[in-house]
């Protein structure tokens, strides 16, 4: 299936958003993450599944003002 | 002394931004000097590969100062506030500094979309810090939907122009004697801190007077000094204004020399 994560496209085999995360090695990182402009919660990343063409954001903590 | 948000208190009136600086131990070091009372942070796409984020944020961990996540870049109300949920996910904390710009040229804020967006996070829970302007309208509609601080600008984002309004920001803490008041964004040397305060203002917010000196470490130190000091002058209650002379030496007892 391919998704858009963070803007760059990617072939994966993961059907939930959860296992997007590990497949694409991320497992363990301090993140967040929104499907399709809306945010999804840690907890809940495991029931949310993937569809063709899917928008996924994963963002990290970064420098402020 | 203390200064104090949503019922914590803080530590020191100077709230320091994290970005911009030319080296993550010069961050550190600068940290370490200003002694701010909150430190503030922003989230932005992490890549697998190199992890950036994970390394910012051990170091963020490290100082052990209060963050407070922005919602910096974001330009609308669905953006600032998808943003504010993940950033309470990742930093684990319902403090927000929300940004809703609405000008590219001044990245002044887009009022009527920030006093929406502080609607719905105060609605969902978080303690909204939102950037504003002096204007007493918008202030007045902030506090209406939740806001228990609110934070104008100086001056327009990384500018160094200082307190661009003197008479709006003091009309501002005229109005509002109970609401804790944060000079946000344009504030270039450490006078303008102390200005801020002598004002009645309760903390500044600086990022790029200390991060874009040529050494943030002593400019750090400076602004911690400098917030000190405005502070100390606010409580010693500073003399009026005139607009003639008044001779500080007593006249009496002058030898007649002439």
């Amino acid at each position: 299936m391919k998704v858009v994560v963070n803007d760059t496209a990617h072939e994966v085999s993961a059907k939930t958003l959860a296992a997007l995360i590990d497949e694409l090695g991320y497992s363990g990182a301090r993140i967040a993450t929104a499907l399709n402009g809306r945010f999804v919660p840690k907890a809940t990343r495991n029931e949310t599944p993937l569809e063709e063409g899917a928008q996924i954001e994963i963002v990290a903590p970064m420098q402020g003002g | 002394m203390a200064v104090s948000f949503y019922g914590q208190d803080v530590v020191s009136p100077l709230m320091l931004g994290t970005a911009q600086y030319p080296s993550p131990e010069i961050l550190r070091d600068a940290v370490l000097a200003a002694q701010p009372g909150v430190v503030t942070v922003s989230l932005r796409r992490e890549s697998a590969g190199e992890r950036a984020g994970q390394a910012f944020w051990s170091l963020i961990q490290e100082l052990k100062v209060p963050v407070l996540p922005n919602t910096a870049g974001c330009h609308t109300v669905k953006e600032a506030v998808t943003t504010a949920h993940m950033a309470r996910e990742v930093f684990g904390t319902d403090w927000v500094k929300l940004e809703v710009i609405g000008e590219l040229d001044t990245l002044q804020p887009d009022v009527f979309g920030l006093v929406e967006a502080a609607r719905i996070l105060t609605e969902d829970g978080f303690k909204v810090f939102p950037y504003t302007t002096e204007d007493l309208v918008v202030a007045e509609k902030l506090l209406a939907v939740g806001c228990e601080v609110l934070m104008p600008w100086g001056a327009p984002i990384g500018s160094g122009k200082g307190l661009n309004n003197v008479f709006g920001l003091r009309a501002m803490r005229a109005h509002f004697p109970g609401v804790p008041l944060v000079v946000d964004a344009g504030i270039g040397v450490p006078s303008h801190a102390a200005q801020a305060l002598e004002l009645g203002y309760d903390a500044v917010l600086i990022n790029t007077a200390v991060a874009k000196a040529g050494d943030p470490i002593n400019m750090a130190r400076a602004f911690r000094l400098a917030v000190e000091a405005g502070e100390l002058a606010r409580i010693a209650d500073p003399m009026e204004e005139r607009d003639m002379a008044v001779p500080s030496t007593p006249v009496a007892g002058k030898a007649m020399l002439a």
